[in-house]
């Protein structure tokens, strides 16, 4: 039996590797063809054209780009919930806005893609007056709200996990209550939180079909009123109808979302060891 | 509560950082709400009888989901066959049998992995491996295959975190009765840990109704009645994957509202099945 254990055990090692090496082997040839600068900071990606141009460079800033934009605007609202949540909030309130919480983190991507796109898009074109409203500002809402709830569980867990005694310490040296969640268990959580930051850069740069819907798909160089493409929605856009080398380079620009994934959870493993030991 | 000997600086600080905080809990809270308010109001007066039980046709111009609701049933059930034992195996090795650190390090930071790799790879490389190296079609047990990877992180996590609480001194009753390791397992420590299986299962589908890119480029978007059988072997959407069609491609909004409301409806029933589960066995477990 314990042959077949292992082995069961085995199985998500080899879909790790299965997925690294296969993304490596389809996603190289493309490179080497295109030429690895040329592919990582050319400008103009023109797949279809008679003369293709396969540059990547609008795809990853548009990606840096929004996922900054989804943590500017996600981290702050999520940390300060959490904090209400883990130290103010009376239980009963808690558990409802737990409990909606988990809601938010469950509906489906396309949901928030769908309301982003009869909602958010119009809102946008007719406050801002312009042509069309999907745009990388769009896309950047939707992700703050869709990271939300990844921010504020992780961050929950590490302030509630601060030992009671600083906080106790922090009260009888005659701080008030809310200075010492914000000077005390804060900086405790730091790590934690930290980790919570990540799980959600994490989350904004993998997402794709929600921003799919609301970002325009035009492969502009990132600008907030402009419709840009993801490396996410790049690839799935043309994913349907690409052949040949447009195909080829489309799995290098999964490697690169791939490689951009692991250096994140490289990252959130740094982050979430430390706050253990913490 | 007033307190004459704090500075006006402080009192300045802790009134911002209520306020800040008030208005971020407020905009949580009403996100929520407002997602629900506006999806179900949106969705359910476009739920009708007819779109449940019907299949679309081209020829009448009807619009009818029944299909994918099929392809969502068939693909959940494919998908929990087949990760349920690999998840829950990988679980036991972790806890009852592995020896070797090194082997747990790796096991677990696989499954780390596995969770933070974005949908979109996962279509991408079990379009690669499964259509392209294996030569299977565009079909729904392709897409479930592809979800199995996703989702056996998950099942091996709430397996495996269940299988901890197991008193270590149920096996130790067992085994000095004579008991085997295998039986031990069989008999003791599986029926005990039924909580964190069935946990990762609600956890699971919820997961596999909200796919969607996963799905995209592996199982298809048909729109063909089928069997179970008949129905894996070939390329069909599920409801995600048919609101993303039915909005994006089509502009056919008020199915895409209607099947938006019934994804958010089963998005409640999911998160409440998981929350009434924890606090069922945490209850029994305490008796």
């Amino acid at each position: 039996m314990h042959g077949i254990f292992l082995i069961l055990g085995l199985v998500t090692v080899a879909c790790v590797l299965m997925i690294s090496v296969y993304l490596v082997i389809s996603g190289i040839p493309a490179i080497g063809e295109i030429g690895l600068f040329q592919f990582l900071f050319g400008k103009v990606w023109a797949s279809t054209a008679a003369e293709p141009s396969f540059g990547i460079l609008p795809f990853i800033l548009t990606s840096i780009y929004g996922t900054a934009g989804a943590i500017l605007i996600g981290v702050p609202v999520g940390f300060l919930t959490s904090v209400y949540l883990a130290k103010l909030a009376n239980p009963k309130i808690k558990a409802v806005i737990q409990s909606a919480v988990s809601l938010l983190a469950g509906i489906p991507s396309v949901v928030y893609g769908l309301v982003g796109m009869v909602v958010l898009v119009p809102a946008i074109r007719n406050i801002f007056q312009i042509p069309d409203g999907a745009s990388l500002l769009a896309a950047i809402i939707v992700l703050a709200v869709m990271i939300l709830p990844s921010i504020i569980n992780v961050s929950l867990t590490a302030l509630e996990a601060v030992p009671k005694e600083y906080e106790d310490a922090s009260l009888a040296l005659g701080a008030t209550p809310i200075e010492t969640y914000f000077r005390v268990s804060v900086p405790a959580a730091k790590s934690g939180i930290a980790a919570a930051v990540v799980l959600g850069v994490g989350r904004a740069i993998g997402e794709a079909m929600a921003i799919m819907m609301v970002a325009g798909n035009v492969a502009n160089m990132p600008t907030l009123f402009g419709s840009v493409r993801f490396l996410t929605t790049a690839v799935a856009s043309e994913m349907s109808y690409s052949s040949g080398l447009q195909r080829q380079a489309l799995f290098s620009i999964a490697l690169v979302l791939f490689l951009f994934i692991m250096l994140i959870n490289g990252a959130l493993n740094y982050f979430l060891k430390k706050s253990k030991e913490n | 509560m007033e307190n004459k000997t704090i500075s006006k600086e402080r009192r300045a600080y802790i009134a911002l950082m209520r306020v800040l905080m008030g208005i971020s809990v407020a905009l949580t809270c009403g996100l929520v709400l407002f997602m629900i308010a506006y999806v179900l109001g949106r969705g359910i007066p476009n739920i009708t009888w007819e779109l449940l039980s019907t299949k679309p046709s081209y020829l009448s111009g009807n619009i009818g989901i029944l299909p994918d609701i099929l392809n969502t049933v068939y693909v959940i059930i494919t998908t929990l066959l087949i990760v349920l034992p690999v998840g829950v195996g990988a679980a036991i090795y972790l806890t009852e049998y592995a020896q070797n650190k090194k082997m747990v390090a790796a096991i677990e930071y696989a499954a780390e992995t596995l969770s933070g790799i974005p949908s979109i790879i996962y279509g991408l490389v079990g379009m690669l491996i499964f259509l392209q190296l294996f030569g299977m079609q565009t079909s729904l047990l392709a897409g479930a295959l592809t979800l199995v990877i996703m989702n056996l992180p998950t099942i091996m996590r709430t397996t495996q975190e269940s299988l901890k609480t197991v008193p270590q001194s149920y096996r130790e009753g067992a085994f000095g009765l004579g008991a085997g390791k295998w039986r031990v397992i069989r008999t003791v420590v599986l029926p005990d840990c039924i909580d964190g299986v069935i946990t990762g299962c609600i956890l699971s589908i919820g997961r596999i109704l909200g796919e969607s890119a996963a799905l995209l480029f592996t199982a298809g978007f048909a729109h063909a009645l089928n069997g179970f059988v008949d129905g894996l072997g070939k390329s069909g959407a599920t409801l995600t994957v048919a609101m993303y069609v039915y909005a994006k491609e089509q502009g056919e909004f008020e199915v895409a509202y209607a099947i938006a409301a019934i994804l958010m409806l089963l998005t409640v029933i999911i998160n409440l099945s998981a929350t009434m589960v924890g606090k069922y066995f945490k209850k029994r477990r305490n008796v």
